[in-house]
């Protein structure tokens, strides 16, 4: 008779700390969306309720939808492509090779994910730089990759710094792919291709589906490319959440920016809901 | 099963009790010493071994030790504590910004000139007067500024702060470039066509060298528009913002700025490269310091800070000998701001006092004691700068630079609005000039965006287009 209030006695100290670093900040985001609340100025003191104007505003500025863009060519190229293939063909090679060796390529691997970003970004603005970086040293020809092919270095840069995420978690997957499995089809006649598409992938496919949401949840959000290109050269890097920033932060339009925000939490929203109809469908 | 039931009631409370308590407890400025004694909280962004460390040695190690004693002298004891900071100015400006708008901060705050009015506007600062009574107005240290420069701190017509200091924006151009060209080392254009003509011909005669940069594009941010834009707006005949009318300008001045940007970056004579890089301004130094840019426009800080002979970003042992500077000259003869021969532009920051101060006597007191001539020249001892006072510009400057900007800049500049849409107003200036720079766009179309960018941000009413 008693266990009901217990459990919520229990409960409640995590359902405040829910409520308030959680949902009263979203609901405050949605309601900051809705008025021309700004850092500074009259708006400041008095902001003003201005409905959906922030939200059309946003969908009719052509800069946010290059920033839309620009997002789902870094998220498909870096995060779906990229860290998740690059990851599972890491997992896949190492399982058969020796274990020094193995090691030494996950260290390296692991080293790239754990390096704090703003030193990480150093490096890479270091590795590219046009006129002395050391990519250039090794290349014949000068390319000034950070402005020729921006989009392309922090695909790239972001492979490299998620890649370890997926080719652990694939890592561990794998070792769940039971051998006699991969016996009966080989001895069936399965080529490599076959007894990975047929015996492998099904196996581990709530791994796949898991890591997909993550990485590309990760990478919708992530905002350490500003730190290699600010955005540029114009615009050709600037992800979404680093408009929000230059809209919320540099241009002080707190209100603005929290009606962009919202429609990232919808797109989150979305990729997380696409991602729980696939795992439903596996049932 | 009762015990059970009541454990967790105990804890509740006690987390109950312990978030009341949190809550209780008190931000912001908390000043009250032992004693009677005044606790002052003073913050600049500047730190030791960092970002504007002189300011930061000066304050620690000289005036408030000063400040303290002479307060002590007086009776009253008042502890100063230094709140420094190394951070970017606009983050500096946002923490300020969530700060004051809490109730809290520092008493005492080292600010930009053009924040006064976006602060003022959003109720964050008060005017001088009615925070620290009329003792204000009534000192003797105003009579030492020249208006302009008090109007730095000012904001529909009233004083929020005591301006620090000041600067200008020159022509700076390397004199060795010039004479190897040919050009002699003396150098002083009076229009846009004789500085376009001298870059060509330095273009001509050094292969390997980029004539004249003036920056352009977002990634140099508010550089871009101080440096470039701003003045030659005011080269053009035009202020970006009419304050009587509360228009902002989008017309013919406008597209001659983004004309003069076309003809040097489509005929290369600037590097429009440079100017998308990241860390494109660093680089314009560097590039200038080591001949490879001939001329550049940009602020005093560059002298002072960036290409000073023993330290500095890129440091020129023989920067007195090598570099020269030129006023910028209006289009034509007469054509800039005021019927002006030529222009600048000029920023600066001051000392406001937080209206949540609970101190706000004091913090007069430690304002005044700052901007106080012995004080002023103590600074001036450790980092040669255009302060806001005649008297210790006269006496105790003597860099050749400073002199110049004193004499012959600061009477014909311009300042930045201080309004709070600025900086957007700004960002759509940078957009536009990156536009031309890059090729993107000619002057015509990059202006015709401009003008509707303008009219989203201010709204259309107030574009001008006279």
């Amino acid at each position: 008779m008693l266990r009901r209030p217990v459990a919520a006695a229990f409960v409640t100290p995590a359902l405040l700390l829910v409520a308030v670093f959680l949902a009263f900040p979203a609901v405050w985001t949605l309601w900051l969306g809705l008025t021309d609340y700004r850092l500074t100025g009259l708006q400041a003191a008095r902001p003003r309720l201005v409905g959906l104007h922030n939200y059309a505003e946003a969908l009719g500025d052509a800069l946010f939808r290059n920033s839309l863009l620009v997002t789902l060519v870094f998220v498909l190229g870096s995060a779906v492509v990229g860290q998740m293939g690059l990851g599972f063909a890491l997992a896949w090679k190492l399982r058969d090779v020796p274990r020094p060796l193995r090691s030494a390529v996950e260290v390296l691997v692991i080293l790239a994910w754990i390096i704090p970003e703003s030193v990480v970004a150093f490096l890479w603005i270091a590795f590219l730089d046009g006129e002395s970086g050391t990519l250039n040293a090794l290349l014949p020809g000068q390319v000034e990759w950070l402005l020729d092919y921006p989009l392309l270095a922090i695909i790239i840069f972001n492979i490299w710094r998620g890649t370890a995420f997926s080719m652990l978690l694939f890592g561990a997957a794998l070792q769940g792919v039971p051998p006699s499995h991969l016996e009966t089809a080989r001895l069936a006649g399965a080529s490599g291709w076959q007894q990975l598409r047929d015996v492998v992938l099904p196996t581990i496919r709530g791994h796949v589906l898991t890591n997909l949401l993550l990485v590309s949840l990760w990478t919708f959000n992530y905002f350490t490319p500003y730190l290699i290109t600010r955005g540029g050269p114009s615009h050709q890097t600037e992800v979404l959440p680093v408009y929000v920033f230059r809209t919320a932060i540099s241009a002080g339009e707190f209100g603005a920016g929290a009606a962009i925000s919202t429609i990232m939490l919808l797109i989150n929203l979305l990729i997380a809901l696409a991602y729980l109809r696939l795992l439903r469908e596996r049932r | 099963m009762r015990t059970g039931a009541r454990f967790p009631r105990h804890l509740l409370a006690l987390l109950v009790v312990l978030l009341v308590a949190g809550a209780c407890t008190p931000g912001g400025s908390d000043s009250s010493g032992s004693e009677g004694q005044v606790v002052l909280k003073l913050s600049a962004n500047a730190v030791k071994g960092g970002k504007n460390a002189h300011e930061a040695e000066w304050l620690e190690d000289w005036a408030i030790p000063a400040f303290e004693k002479q307060m002590a002298d007086q009776g009253k004891k008042v502890d100063v504590q230094f709140v420094g900071s190394g951070a970017d100015d606009e983050d500096f400006k946002t923490k300020l910004a969530l700060d004051l708008k809490v109730g809290g901060g520092p008493d005492v705050i080292s600010v930009d000139g053009p924040w006064v009015g976006e602060f003022a506007q959003a109720g964050y600062l008060k005017p001088l007067a009615e925070v620290a009574g009329s003792e204000v107005d009534s000192w003797d240290g105003w009579q030492q500024m020249p208006k302009p420069v008090i109007g730095i701190m000012e904001f529909d017509g009233k004083r929020y702060g005591v301006p620090q200091g000041t600067d200008g924006r020159v022509l700076f151009y390397n004199k060795a470039l010039f004479t190897k060209a040919g050009l002699g080392a003396s150098w002083q254009p009076k229009s846009w066509d004789e500085i376009l003509r001298t870059a060509r011909q330095l273009k001509a005669k050094l292969p390997g060298v980029t004539p004249l940069q003036i920056n352009a594009g977002t990634s140099m941010g508010e550089a871009t528009t101080a440096q470039g834009f701003l003045p030659l707006l005011a080269a053009a005949g035009k202020g970006i913002y009419d304050e009587q009318a509360g228009t902002w300008q989008a017309g013919a001045a406008v597209r001659d700025v983004l004309g003069f940007y076309q003809s040097v970056y489509r005929e290369g004579l600037g590097d429009p490269r440079l100017q998308q890089r990241a860390d494109g301004r660093d680089r314009s130094f560097a590039q200038f310091a080591d001949g490879k840019i001939a001329v550049l426009a940009e602020g005093d800080y560059f002298w002072r800070s960036v290409i000073t002979p023993t330290q500095g970003l890129a440091p020129m042992k023989d920067r007195d000998q090598a570099v020269g500077y030129a006023l910028i000259p209006a289009k034509q003869p007469g054509a800039g701001v005021n019927g002006q021969d030529f222009v600048s532009l000029s920023g600066g920051g001051g000392w406001v006092i937080n209206p949540n101060s609970k101190h706000a006597k004091e913090a007069w007191a430690l304002i005044a004691f700052l901007a106080s001539r012995p004080a002023v020249e103590e600074l001036v001892k450790r980092e040669p700068r255009l302060t806001s006072r005649n008297d210790v510009n006269q006496s105790a400057l003597e860099d050749p630079l400073l002199t110049f900007i004193a004499e012959k800049v600061l009477p014909i500049t311009t300042t930045r609005p201080g309004v709070a849409i600025y900086p957007q107003v700004s960002q759509a200036i940078q957009e536009a000039t990156e536009q031309v720079a890059t090729g993107k766009a000619d002057s015509e179309k990059a202006a015709k965006d401009y003008a509707a960018k303008l009219g989203k941000v201010v709204g259309a009413d107030k574009v001008s287009s006279g």
